[in-house]
């Protein structure tokens, strides 16, 4: 190594997350063999053989970069978040899950109890007449089992810990986690704490690869499978929802090219609060309609609106959660 | 009474949990497997539109998102009460053949390969994909990965993102496919047909030609007498798409085959107050505990019960290798877990050779991507194969689509049973009294599980491959005797 500056000491970690953070690291494909070359991997339980007792006894900051993905769901995730920030200099919220609460968020629609009652009780293919349910503190004749505590709700990491930057997306692509990476790697003066990195500053929709005729007026919003989609047309335009309004840009528009709407897993544009009003506005702005019963008759095409709204940031948002 | 916790840094990576009791003998007297992990998708996915639902459960795994796509897909169209047209369904497949390359692919480098091809018994700290590289040499290594690429650039192409693929509308695909890239499909394909022959080869030469290897897997505590389950096609080859669910008894006698409405006479849930994860048995049969044997009701539903189901490959290589797996190691049905990584070996050559047939098969460009919606019946069950087993959704909305209710049992929970019982198995068989107890045993107590799915994918969420292991040997009054760090 030349005797010059240390490797980077990289770690990556998954909390209440599905793989595909992990999985968008492996989508590097060929370039992996660069990042193992630059950055030692200290810890990455998908692929590395590196131990609970090694990140105990790390001393704290001991961890240049620790990249985050999951949220935090029970008293495990949140005992994590608590000790890769403690051993971390750089904390990066990785992924929507980490970012805004992602996808397992939506269970904030809903109690523990609730959510219990369905899975153990009610579910169909379930057979349980003493309604058993998982508990923290077991103990069976030979001794005692524990579980981690399921919360209440759904956090994001940067309501369980102090988060230094944010990469969203679901997953981030892996083409921003390289940039990010060379970067870091390089060594040049990164943006302030709590930024957002590797994703842009404009809306989906300043750079969609849709065709959009900006004066366009609608009177029916359409559920996606009842309009014929042009394979061109903004997909407002065509009255099908999209997310791009009030979402960020940066994600290459995947699930566009794939010909469906965005649904906002790169988190609302800057200085925008809250994603839910920004896309009442868009959605406002589109009516072609003067009456409000003639605006509200439109508005109820736009069914279960908290849910697309906040499809990736409900934890996040004003609402947050069901309160019982 | 002694009590060994194996953790697979449980509190900290917080996915899946043993723990041994010990006898006063120091022989093994029982074992848990814990999965401490629950989201809830059944729930939450309560009051949205169904037609997103393809894409939301897809975020319940990002190992196999493609399965849980299709599976919803399927059980969406059934609400709508429509069958997708012949080019969408071909697509659908073609797509899945690609997502059953990428990830057998993987599993077999990353987490498998270790253990054979670098070793059981090699330092851990090689024991992982970087020694396998070491091992094979970084050209193999790069091929792997271009491989895998491949693979995944098919899924992006025809599903919007490699990963989380946005394919299915209900009655079909939001999407076709040109002949350009149709071409470029079948030049991708035929590589991979050539990948997974080169792959069986190596697992030929460091597994199939070392005695001592094939004496672990058809001699170690490793052979667990179950039911197998798997999807079938009209012929009774192995699909992962699309037909009945059949189940063989431990002696390898049809004992079910049922279509994917039906699943509720034949399979039910147990649940246990010290795992998040549920217990799947053969209903009819019961659930009689975690027993082995004719008489219970626990089945696995792997790549090996696949092959046990069924009474062949519908692909030419496929099936010869299928031959070739049952005379070495005694007929069917086989029991020997390890097995399990022949048999996903099998599946990689049959998709990439389906990948190949679906890709030059003419409907394939075809433009009809949609079928017409009527009415909306409201309730829908569809079941594909994913890489971990069985994977059933069922949905039920209200007369405008808007989902009511969701129950869905996932490939890996299927073998929750099994995974435990293998556990203890190997367990067993591994910790006597007066043997030391050492890395080189948790790394083949490690084995048993890591036959089924080291990645555990979507029940757990886990993807542990090669798993740090903490192991404590405690007085029952929970005073440290003797504590082992597998590094």
């Amino acid at each position: 190594m030349e005797g010059s500056k240390p490797k980077l000491k990289l770690a990556i970690y998954w909390a209440a997350a599905c793989g595909g953070c992990c999985v968008s690291v492996l989508d590097v494909h060929e370039k992996l063999f660069d990042v193992i070359a630059a950055a030692d991997l200290v810890f990455w339980p998908i692929a590395l053989d590196i131990k609970y007792e090694d990140v105990e006894q790390m001393p704290d900051n001991h961890i240049d970069v620790t990249l985050f993905n999951g949220a935090v769901r029970n008293s495990e995730n949140e005992h994590m978040a608590k000790l890769l920030r403690r051993k971390s200099i750089i904390l990066v919220a990785y992924g929507s899950c980490s970012h805004l609460g992602g996808i397992p968020g939506l269970a904030n629609f809903s109690t523990k109890e609730e959510i219990f009652r369905r899975i153990y009780e009610e579910s169909e293919s379930t057979i349980n007449p003493e309604k058993i349910k998982p508990l923290p503190q077991f103990e069976v004749k030979e001794g005692i089992l524990n579980l981690p505590v399921f919360y209440n709700d759904v956090r994001a990491l940067a309501q369980v810990v102090d988060v230094d930057y944010f990469l969203p997306g679901c997953p981030p692509q892996s083409e921003r986690l390289l940039e990010v990476f060379a970067a870091i790697v390089s060594g040049v003066e990164l943006p302030p704490k709590g930024s957002v990195i590797g994703a842009e500053t404009k809306a989906q929709c300043d750079e969609c690869t849709r065709e959009k005729t900006e004066n366009k007026r609608i009177k029916k919003f359409y559920r996606p499978w009842e309009i014929s989609d042009d394979g061109v047309t903004c997909f407002m335009e065509q009255g099908v929802l999209c997310m791009g309004p009030a979402t960020r840009a940066g994600c290459g528009w995947r699930c566009i090219k794939g010909n469906a709407p965005c649904r906002g897993c790169y988190g609302p544009t800057p200085g925008v609060t809250d994603p839910g009003t920004k896309m009442m506005s868009a959605i406002a702005s589109i009516i072609d309609e003067k009456e409000p019963e003639e605006i509200s008759r439109v508005l109820e095409d736009v069914v279960d609106p908290a849910g697309l709204f906040y499809r990736f940031s409900l934890p996040v948002s004003l609402i947050r959660r069901k309160l019982s | 009474m002694r009590t060994i916790t194996i953790d697979p840094i449980t509190r900290l990576e917080g996915h899946g949990k043993i723990e041994i009791f010990l006898n006063d003998e120091g022989e093994v007297n029982n074992v848990y497997f814990q999965v401490p992990e629950l989201r809830g998708f059944e729930k939450f996915c309560e009051g949205r539109p169904v037609e997103e639902l393809p894409a939301i459960v897809a975020k319940i795994c990002g190992v196999c998102p493609g399965c849980h796509h299709m599976a919803s897909g399927k059980a969406v169209d059934a609400v709508f009460g429509v069958e997708p047209p012949p080019t969408a369904k071909k697509l659908r497949e073609l797509f899945y053949m690609a997502h059953f390359v990428h990830s057998h692919t993987a599993h077999f480098y990353a987490l498998a390969a270790p253990d054979f091809v670098v070793g059981p018994y090699a330092p851990p700290s090689k024991r992982n994909i970087l020694g396998v590289i070491e091992k094979v040499g970084k050209e193999i290594g790069t091929e792997v990965i271009k491989q895998r690429r491949l693979a995944q650039e098919i899924q992006a192409l025809l599903g919007g993102h490699q990963t989380f693929v946005v394919m299915n509308i209900p009655g079909g695909v939001r999407k076709g496919l040109s002949e350009l890239e149709r071409d470029d499909i079948i030049d991708k394909a035929k590589g991979f047909v050539e990948f997974a022959k080169f792959t069986l080869k190596i697992f030929e030469d460091f597994v199939l030609k070392n005695n001592e290897y094939i004496d672990i897997i058809l001699n170690g505590p490793y052979t667990l007498k179950l039911h197998s389950m798997g999807l079938v096609d009209a012929n009774n080859k192995v699909n992962f798409y699309d037909g009945k669910v059949r189940v063989v008894d431990s002696e390898g006698k049809e004992l079910y085959k049922y279509s994917p409405v039906e699943y509720l006479d034949y399979v039910a849930e147990h649940v246990e107050p010290w795992s998040y994860l549920k217990f799947p048995y053969l209903k009819k049969i019961g659930w009689k505990g975690f027993v082995e044997g004719q008489n219970s009701g626990i089945y696995h539903a792997t790549p090996l019960s696949r092959l046990n189901a069924a009474d062949g490959m519908a692909t030419p290589l496929a099936q010869k290798e299928y031959e070739r797996m049952y005379s070495t190691l005694g007929g069917k049905p086989v029991h020997a877990i390890l097995a399990m990584h022949w048999a996903r070996l099998i599946e990689l050559l049959y998709s990439a050779e389906r990948c190949l047939e679906l890709a030059m098969d003419p409907d394939i460009t075809g433009k009809e991507l949609r079928s017409p919606l009527g009415p909306i019946p409201g309730e829908g069950v569809g079941i594909v194969e994913a890489q971990r087993g069985t994977l059933t959704h069922h949905y039920w909305t209200d007369e405008k689509g808007m989902v009511t209710k969701v129950n869905i049992i996932v490939g890996t929970t299927n073998n929750h049973a099994a995974i435990c019982m293998s556990i203890k198995k190997a367990a067993q068989g591994l910790i006597k009294k007066g043997v030391e107890v050492n890395n080189g045993i948790l790394n083949m107590i490690e084995m048993a599980f890591r036959a089924y799915d080291p990645c555990f994918s979507c029940a757990t969420h886990c993807f542990p491959g090669q798993m740090p292991m903490i192991l404590e040997i405690r007085e029952a009054n929970g005073e440290l005797i003797q504590r082992l760090i597998r590094d």
